[in-house]
Formats: structure tokens, C-alpha cells, sequence
């Protein structure tokens, strides 16, 4: 009875100190087989399980894309780029742990996370260690803003538009281009980003002179979307705005379609998945549309090269996340060579004042508030492809 | 009066290996030797120490499985959120609301879902704590979906430590008092405890308020450590991973509880340099642990000084 009593907590201990152990190599300024000497450490705190998985995980394959690009190149300010991939789970406080944990590897920016949430948990480490974030894809407004006493966030950048440009892209879309006099917003309730583009559609959609039937809404992990879909459809709408994400709205249109609606359907980046195809079908996607950050079929030499690359190394298409991801790595290494060299606080003030920067998601421009002034563009699906129909800029 | 002399010395002993692990990282902080990785992992490893603990007394002491305690978490969260963000309250006024109000939220739910028993339970807890959560969601004041953002970093290593201690306290206390045999008795057998006069239903509605309350203060620390808190931080996923802990650390055993949150907190973190498979061996872990010590780490055992002088000391 003893000596089982020992093992047990001779288990349990060795257990722990292992892990203890382990934690230290974790924390510890380098580490093996990533030099830090003569290269600059780039920190990606991405999602790479979770919810948005798939997100991070294509911004991290667009970066990384970049970043051997210009190593291949011979670096910037004569130095390598070496990247630093963590996977933040999609849930903020891990997000700022590996905030800190990159910084103590001495990163002169960090990448990421995607979603407004979890940089908003990096937020604070970034702010009080002065180094900057680029943040690919977080579209909520007070990412870069303190909302509460709106001053902008001195070390959080973004290269993304930002959500209510997104409900204005397409209101604009609809009236001027599909000619819809009334519309039916039908949005994903539980998140403030689908909230938020309703919003923007509603004002620009009234104010270029149609008029909004119906609001409904669904929340996360809905699947059932028939009853809102009959109500929509006896009042025969013009066009219906779905701005959501594509595990709700992939079986929504499907259902919409089923149910014999025939109205084109608008949406959002949050679509961006290839799940639609496969959970909604291709027949059920024509006439639907939504705005995003870039297409993969832009003629643009720029945008053409970047798929090809990206295809060659990855064997698939690149989506929005991978080209913003992209993106973020070339912005800082544009905001590195402005600096003059690879100083974190350098570095934020040359990201602050970049013009006109050519990125394959569209020209930018940082504004003060730390956000791109920048095109968009709509997308529409056609036999299960993504189709591009239009560049609208701002 | 031998006996009274051991107790006081034992006492005596504790408080001061207390006084002097806090005191060590108190230092340690001041004098800028532990990194703020360090940091803000042992703020997680204090943060799920108590949750812990607190899911232990009900899960491990009252035999109660349930599922929501990442909603109770959430309330506690959210109303010291409010208190402090929105109010301008002190922290200690938030604290105190945030316990209140989620022990009261375990006792309203306690109640009428107590009634049920084993899966039943669980599910009933599992939609409670979902309820919570989207409740949150829709309430426009805490921003739904979005939540609260910018929150004052209030949780410092005093607060966490005090958290930790208060919890683990009271816990230990209630389980060997007379209210801790009868919530015992409950987890053992449920008639035999109600033939033998016991009130099974107030005992576990007790021990249930209890370890939401507990819940309740680790959501306050954590809304003012990590800055923003959001109804998706709360969602059954929540729940689960406090489970984890508990399962892992054994049922009924409180220091197992604290070696499993502790271990499990530092095992994320350590696996962090590995993104690509680190959710593979984490749960392969798990896995492996669980074949070897089916009962968790500790079984329903305690460790106490007790224990280290008897293994070493060769007594019994």
C-alpha cells in the first residue's frame, strides 16, 4: 500500500516538474533552431485551432509566403525575417500570453491574432512594451480606437477595412447595380460584426432612396432557418442582406433556395470559406454576392503573381485572410525600410505615416486613427466559383 | 494537550509556508525578475486553481456533475465588470458583487435543476450555462457580442494569491466539517444519507451556491486581468476545461484539483512553441494519464504535510 502511495506521487510530482520544466523553455529568450542574432524576429500570434481556425491558418500561410519571399530576396536592412509562429486557440487571454511570450523572444512587430476579440487581448502586452500589431483581418472600429476616449491605439494597426464599410459597399452595390428598391436584412444577431454591417447597409441603403422591409435574425450555431425564410419570402424583397459567418449562412441559402427564394442574396468577408460551395451547393449560390478585401481573379500583375506563388507552395487558392496576412508582412517590411532599421518604436511611427502603399488587397493609405483608406471589392458566386464583379472605391 | 500543541503547530507551519510563497513572488514581481510571460501564466494558474476548487465541491465532494460552471464564471465577470468599468467602484465592491450575485444565480439554479440526478443533471447545467452566456449576448449595456473592452488591470498577485487561499480555506473547512460529511454523504448515497435525516437537497444546493460563488470571484479576477471579456470566453468549452482539471486531479480530492489546474495550465503554456500539434498532445496527455491513474492524479486522496512525513519519514 505504501510503495503504490510512493509511485503515485512520484508520478505526480516528476508530472509536474516536467511540465514546469517545459514551461521555462517556453518563456526563455531563444530557443533552438531559430536564430535571433542577425535576423528580425516577426511574431505571428494567430488562430490556428478554435473557432477561426481557418482563418489563421491562411493568414499564417499568406505571411509566411511573404516572408520567404523577401528572405529569398536578401532580407530587409540586410537582415533575414525570422518568424515566430504561435497558435492563440482563438480565445483572447491565451492570445495575450503569447503576446508576452513573443516579446520576450524580442519581436520588432507582431502579426495577428484575426478577430477583433483577440487582439483586443494582445492589445494591452503591445501597448506596454511599445511593440507594434498588425492585425490582419479585425474589423470592429475600436481595435485601433479607444472607444472610450478616442484616442487612437498607438501600437495596433490594421490592414483591413473596416465593418461598416463593408455594409456601405454593398448597400451601394445593390441599389446601383442590381437596381433593388427593397431589401430584407436577415443577420446574425449574436455578433457584433454582423450587427454592425446591418447597421451601415440599413443607413446607406435608406439613404440612397430604398427602403428595408423586414429585419430578422439568427444566432450563432442556428441550423433551422426556416421560419424567418417563409416570413422573408411572402414579402418578396428585392434583395436580402445576410451579413454573418459561412457556418450559419452556407445552410441558410440552402435552405433559402429551397424554399423557392430567388431574390439575390448580399453578404460579407465572413463568407469567405470554401464550405459554402460544399455545404450549400453550387445551383443554390448563384445570384449571391458579397464585398471583401480581394479577389483571387484580379487581372492586376501584382495579384496575379501572389496566387500563383501562393498556389505553387501551398496547392490551393489563396482566400482574403492568406492575401491580408500577406499584406501585413509587406507593410511592415516597407514600414522597417522607412524606419531605417528594426527598432519596435521606430517602426510604429514609419507604419503610422505610410502612403499609398501597393498591396495586393488594394492601394492604402494609414490614416490617424490607424486604419487603411483603401478599395474593396464585390464577389459573386457563379457555379461554385468565386467570381469577381466589381472594384468599388471609396 | 499534546494534541492542541500538533494542531497549533501545524497552523503555525502553514500560514508561514503561505507568508513565504507570497512573499517570493511578491519580490520576484517588484524586483522585475519574473518576466510578464510568467506573470500572466501564474495569474491563469491562480484564475483556475479556484475554479477548480470550487467545480471539486461539486463535482468531487457533492457528486453533482455539472456543466456550467463557465456560466457562473461569466456572472462574476461581467458584474465586477460593471462595477468597476461602468460604475467606478472599488475593486473590493466589485469582487464582493461579482460572488453575490453568482452564488445567488447558483442557488436560483441550484434549486429547481438539483432535483435532477446524474445525465440529466449534467445536460440541465450544460443548457444553464448556455443560457447565461447568450443572455450576455443580448444585452446591449455589456456591448452583446463584442463585450467589455478595456478593462483596468486591477488583478494583482495580492488579489490572486487572496483569492486562491480564501477559496482553497473555505473549501477544505466546509468538506471536513459536519456540513462537508452530510454533502459527502449525498455523493456516497443519496437515499441512505436522506434515510440516516440528512436533507439532501439543502445540502446540495449549498454546496452548489458555494462553488459558484467561488466561481463568481474567478471570473472578477480574470475580467480584470485579461482586459476584455466576451460571452464566447464563457461557453461550455469553458466548462469542460474546468472539468478536465477536476476529472484529472481526481473527484474529492482538493489538492488534486490544485496539482491538476496548476499542471494543466503550465502544460498550455508549454506547448505553445508547438502550434501546429499542440491540441494533439495535449490531449494525448490527457489520454495517457487517464489510462495510467483512471481515478486522476490524486484518486479522492489528500496531499498534506502529513503525507510527505509519512512517505519519508517512514511513520505510519
Amino acid at each position: 500500500m505504501r510503495i503504490g502511495k510512493k509511485v503515485a506521487l512520484l508520478v505526480v510530482m516528476l508530472f509536474v516538474f516536467s511540465i514546469a520544466a517545459g514551461c521555462g523553455g517556453g518563456g526563455g529568450a531563444t530557443q533552438t533552431g531559430e536564430k535571433s542574432g542577425d535576423a528580425i524576429n516577426v511574431g505571428l500570434n494567430v488562430e490556428l485551432s478554435g473557432g477561426v481556425a481557418s482563418y489563421g491558418s491562411n493568414a499564417r500561410d499568406g505571411a509566411i509566403l511573404a516572408i520567404e519571399e523577401i528572405n529569398k530576396a536578401g532580407g530587409v536592412l540586410g537582415k533575414q525575417i525570422n518568424p515566430i509562429v504561435r497558435d492563440c486557440k482563438s480565445i483572447a487571454d491565451e492570445a495575450m500570453s503569447i503576446s508576452a511570450a513573443l516579446i520576450g523572444e524580442k519581436i520588432v512587430a507582431q502579426i495577428g491574432p484575426l478577430t477583433s476579440g483577440d487582439v483586443a487581448g494582445s492589445t494591452p502586452v503591445m501597448m506596454e512594451n511599445k511593440v507594434p500589431l498588425i492585425a490582419p483581418a479585425a474589423t470592429a472600429a475600436n481595435v485601433t480606437v479607444d472607444d472610450k476616449t478616442g484616442e487612437t491605439r498607438d501600437y495596433i494597426f490594421r490592414v483591413c477595412f473596416i465593418d461598416p464599410f463593408q455594409g456601405t459597399l454593398m448597400a451601394q452595390f445593390a441599389s446601383d447595380n442590381l437596381n433593388a428598391k427593397n431589401a430584407v436584412i436577415y443577420c446574425d444577431n449574436s455578433s457584433d460584426y454582423g450587427k454592425g454591417l446591418a447597421e451601415y447597409f440599413e443607413k446607406t441603403f435608406t439613404e440612397n432612396g430604398g427602403t428595408i422591409l423586414a429585419q430578422e435574425g439568427f444566432v450563432k450555431d442556428d441550423r433551422d432557418f426556416r421560419a424567418a425564410l417563409t416570413k422573408i419570402k411572402g414579402l418578396n424583397p428585392d434583395f436580402i442582406y445576410v451579413p454573418g459567418y459561412y457556418q450559419e449562412v452556407a445552410p441558410l441559402i440552402k435552405q433559402a433556395r429551397e424554399l423557392g427564394i430567388t431574390a439575390p442574396i448580399g453578404g460579407c468577408d465572413g463568407w469567405d470559406s470554401p464550405d459554402m460551395v460544399s455545404v450549400a451547393g453550387n445551383d443554390a449560390l448563384n445570384k449571391t454576392y458579397f464585398t471583401n478585401h480581394y479577389s483571387s481573379q484580379d487581372k492586376d500583375p501584382q495579384v496575379v503573381e501572389f496566387v500563383e506563388a501562393f498556389k505553387a507552395k501551398y496547392n490551393k487558392e489563396p482566400d482574403a485572410f492568406a492575401a491580408l496576412g500577406y499584406d501585413s508582412v509587406q507593410i511592415m517590411v516597407q514600414g522597417l525600410k522607412d524606419a531605417g532599421e528594426a527598432d519596435p518604436v521606430k517602426l510604429t511611427e514609419a507604419l503610422a505615416n505610410i502612403k499609398d502603399f501597393a498591396g495586393i488587397t488594394g492601394k492604402m493609405s494609414i490614416d490617424d486613427q490607424h486604419n487603411p483608406v483603401k478599395a474593396g471589392v464585390i464577389l459573386e458566386f457563379k457555379d461554385g466559383k468565386q467570381v469577381m464583379n466589381t472594384r468599388i472605391q471609396p | 494537550m499534546q494534541k492542541v500543541k500538533n494542531k497549533w503547530r501545524k497552523f503555525a507551519s502553514e500560514i508561514l509556508i503561505l507568508a513565504a510563497i507570497f512573499t517570493l513572488v511578491q519580490y520576484l514581481v517588484t524586483a522585475g525578475l519574473l518576466n510578464q510571460y510568467f506573470q500572466i501564466n501564474l495569474a491563469s494558474m491562480c484564475i483556475n486553481v479556484i475554479l477548480a476548487v470550487s467545480l471539486s465541491l461539486i463535482n468531487g465532494f457533492t457528486g453533482q456533475l455539472s456543466l456550467g460552471h463557465a456560466g457562473f464564471m461569466a456572472v462574476g465577470a461581467y458584474v465586477a465588470a460593471i462595477m468597476t468599468n461602468m460604475l467606478d467602484l472599488p475593486f473590493i465592491i466589485g469582487i464582493l458583487a461579482a460572488c453575490l450575485a453568482a452564488g445567488l444565480a447558483g442557488f436560483i439554479i441550484g434549486v429547481p435543476t438539483l432535483r435532477l440526478k446524474g445525465d440529466y443533471l449534467a445536460i440541465a447545467t450544460l443548457a444553464l450555462g448556455e443560457i447565461i452566456r447568450v443572455t450576455l449576448q443580448n444585452i446591449d449595456y455589456v456591448n452583446g457580442p463584442a463585450g467589455i473592452m478595456g478593462i483596468s488591470k486591477l488583478s494583482t498577485w495580492p488579489w490572486l494569491f487572496g483569492g486562491v487561499v480564501l477559496t482553497v480555506v473555505v473549501i477544505v473547512n466546509l468538506v471536513n466539517s459536519s456540513y462537508g460529511r452530510a454533502i459527502i454523504s449525498v455523493r456516497e448515497d443519496e437515499v441512505a444519507a436522506e434515510l440516516m435525516g440528512i436533507n439532501t437537497t439543502k445540502y446540495k444546493v449549498l454546496a452548489f451556491a458555494i462553488g459558484a460563488m467561488f466561481a463568481g470571484l474567478a471570473g472578477a479576477l480574470y475580467a480584470h486581468y485579461f482586459y476584455i471579456i466576451k460571452p464566447e470566453t464563457f461557453n461550455f468549452l469553458k466548462s469542460f476545461d474546468i472539468l478536465v482539471m477536476v476529472v484529472l486531479g481526481g473527484l474529492g480530492s482538493t489538492t488534486g484539483a490544485i496539482i491538476a489546474a496548476v499542471s494543466i495550465t503550465a502544460l498550455t503554456a508549454a506547448l505553445q512553441p508547438f502550434p501546429a500539434i499542440r491540441m494533439i498532445l495535449y490531449a494525448l496527455i490527457l489520454i495517457i494519464v487517464m489510462i495510467y491513474r483512471p481515478q486522476g492524479l490524486m484518486g479522492n486522496k489528500e496531499l498534506s504535510m502529513k503525507t510527505f512525513g509519512r512517505i519519508w519519514g517512514g511513520r505510519n
